[in-house]
């Protein structure tokens, strides 16, 4: 049935004949006989509870592994200092990287504090305050992603939510440093999305980067939050499914049993794709750089026209 | 991302029933079909201002006949072979038979009061005007279309946010357009959107709010988290105007509110006065291009169709 499937899609439509019924009837059935597409719905669904395991190293975990000193730099200069978001100046082989990334807290008091890792409009001004620091100074940005999604809230929208991601993307594409997002967590939509517009995304193993999350999806689609599994599955956010799709750069392997069971391992895994990642990147030319990162969001997306498909 | 924001849009096929009668959803006047839509489907009453489809926004805008639609061709793929209740090639294949559209923006050239422009439309009623992999493709034609022709390019913005269906491709769309947001900046090529009701989740947070000036209806939602998911975040029930147009022009989030029926004219008058500074920047380029044989080029062309607008109507608002 997967085979006629892959036949029928390789058609061109023709008008008059109604392939993409025979084809959403197969897809139907396939899904009828458990399955659906590639990959099941438990292995995505544990997938989501790994890449948000309480254990998991995070961002200030991350820095203090990886880096000898790291200067934390604080506020957006307008309003506030968002904890959500943290950054500042890592010491780096003997040179200066600048460090931007979400951050969740461990108990109960420093979750609170840190707003389980929702951003407000202030931290993304911070990072783009920093990212525009960096940028005066010659000095690469790596941006590590582990966010629920940008913060919901009344205060947040009036002072710009989706004003404050807008800029931040917009900041990203414009700058002339070499840029290195990992996924390390949880990659969640937009909130995750404004630190990601880089030279390079990669992925931890375990983490996952979705348009939304997977019980948010069941809430609308299903009817049912509680449907959240097969969403997992549907929305295809592990990263291989993504690695699949083409739409990031690459996936680190983690230390056996998860990032959660070995920090140390995962921050060497971090710091050794971030220096293989620096060191192609800075034999560019800073334009040619930006153009080849223009270039590489503009190609996303898959489409048909004159019934063709193109990726 | 995606939003579920209850918008009405009982006019399915698009356009309105002759003869007929609609109630207005804010102050329930009984109102006449015929005289609603020739008040561009505005509330004689109270002013509400109906959700209109992309068509009849671009018969609004558009001079008789300017319209000229372009990457009409594109349609949407299922690269997640995406399957919830139903598959998503069906959600697609209604929304393309009660719109007659075939997908959530249209894109094309056109004239305001005889000044070039290209239009790029969204359409709530195409699966909650969300964005995916054509939609971000033909605000990307848009851009580089307004970009080699030096025509202004104006969105108007009406989405729930990405599209759940195309999974993460959706999301990247936001990189996207922002992306074809920046080759308008380094033209430069004014841009300007308008934000009507409702422009939510990841529109919201990439192109719409990147314009270099922000217009919005009365009344519209602006918000980047649709209302029920922040009720439910802080458990309150939010006021009458959240992320109401009105409210985030209070804030400082959007420039203007402009009414249906002057939008016409504030854009010409705002793109006209962003041009005029274009045409200054790029008057020594004109005058090399045009050298000693004073050949007439794009420049000469661009100063051309701004001395063009001196006659346009100015009305205060």
């Amino acid at each position: 049935m997967r085979k006629r499937l892959s036949e029928l899609s390789r058609l061109p439509t023709l008008p008059g004949v109604h392939l993409r019924d025979e084809a959403s009837k197969i897809k139907r059935r396939l899904h009828e006989l458990g399955g659906g597409g590639r990959g099941d719905s438990s292995a995505a669904w544990e997938k989501v509870k790994l890449a948000r395991h309480a254990d998991r190293p995070y961002t200030l975990d991350y820095i203090g592994l990886m880096f000898p000193g790291f200067i934390e730099l604080r506020g957006d200069r307008c309003f506030a200092n968002d904890p959500a978001i943290v950054g500042g100046l890592a010491a780096y082989q003997g040179r200066t990287l600048m460090v931007i990334g979400h951050q969740k807290g461990r108990d109960l008091a420093s979750r609170t504090q840190r707003n389980f890792g929702m951003p407000r409009p202030e931290g993304y001004r911070k990072a783009q305050r920093l990212m525009a620091l960096a940028d005066k100074f010659g000095i690469p940005i790596l941006t590590l992603i582990d966010t629920p999604g940008a913060f919901p809230g009344i205060a947040a929208e009036e002072r710009g939510q989706g004003g404050a991601i807008a800029s931040t993307l917009m900041r990203m594409t414009r700058l002339r440093v070499p840029t290195v997002a990992i996924i390390i967590g949880e990659g969640g939509s937009g909130g995750a999305l404004a630190l990601a517009l880089a030279d390079r995304v990669l992925m931890l193993e375990n983490s996952v980067y979705s348009v939304i999350t997977p019980e948010a999806c069941a809430a609308i689609l299903w009817r049912d939050a509680k449907e959240a599994r097969p969403a997992a599955r549907a929305l295809k956010m592990t990263s291989a499914d993504l690695e699949e799709l083409e739409v990031i750069d690459g996936v680190l392997p983690e230390p056996r049993g998860g990032a959660h069971r070995d920090h140390e391992g995962a921050a060497r895994i971090v710091k050794e794709a971030l220096e293989e990642n620096l060191r192609e990147l800075e034999m560019i030319h800073p334009q040619a750089r930006r153009q080849e990162r223009l270039e590489k969001f503009r190609r996303i997306g898959v489409w048909r026209e004159n019934g063709l498909t193109l990726f | 991302m995606a939003q579920q924001v209850s918008v009405d849009i009982s006019r399915r096929g698009g356009g309105h029933d002759p003869g007929s009668a609609e109630s207005c959803p804010k102050c329930s006047q009984l109102l006449d079909s015929d005289e609603l839509a020739a008040n561009l489907m505005v509330c004689s009453h109270c002013g509400h201002h109906f959700p209109i489809t992309s068509r009849e926004r671009i018969g609004q805008l558009a001079d008789e006949g300017s319209w000229t639609e372009m990457a009409a061709n594109l349609r949407s793929a299922d690269p997640l072979e995406f399957y919830d209740l139903r598959p998503y090639v069906e959600r697609i294949e209604e929304a393309e038979y009660d719109t007659g559209l075939s997908e959530a923006m249209l894109v094309g050239t056109a004239r305001l009061h005889k000044m070039d422009v290209v239009l790029a439309v969204m359409d709530f009623r195409f699966m909650a005007g969300s964005m995916g992999s054509v939609v971000g493709e033909k605000f990307w034609r848009a851009a580089e279309r307004a970009v080699e022709t030096r025509f202004p390019l104006v969105a108007v913005c009406a989405s729930g946010g990405a599209r759940m269906q195309e999974g993460l491709l959706s999301l990247l769309q936001m990189a996207k357009t922002t992306c074809a947001v920046e080759m308008l900046s380094q033209a430069p090529v004014p841009f300007v959107t308008v934000l009507t009701h409702p422009t939510t989740g990841g529109v919201l947070a990439s192109y719409a709010t990147l314009a270099d000036v922000i217009m919005a209806e009365p009344g519209s939602l602006i918000s980047f988290s649709g209302p029920r998911v922040i009720e439910q975040t802080i458990k309150e029930k939010l006021p009458e105007d959240f992320g109401r147009a009105e409210s985030n022009l209070n804030h400082g989030q959007i420039d203007m509110i402009v009414e249906r029926a002057e939008l016409k004219n504030r854009l010409v008058q705002v793109l006209g006065m962003l041009e005029g500074g274009v045409a200054c920047a790029l008057q020594p380029l004109w005058e090399e291009e045009a050298g000693p044989a004073g050949r007439r080029g794009a420049f000469a062309q661009t100063l051309e169709r701004i001395k063009s607008f001196a006659h346009t109507p100015w009305r205060s608002s």
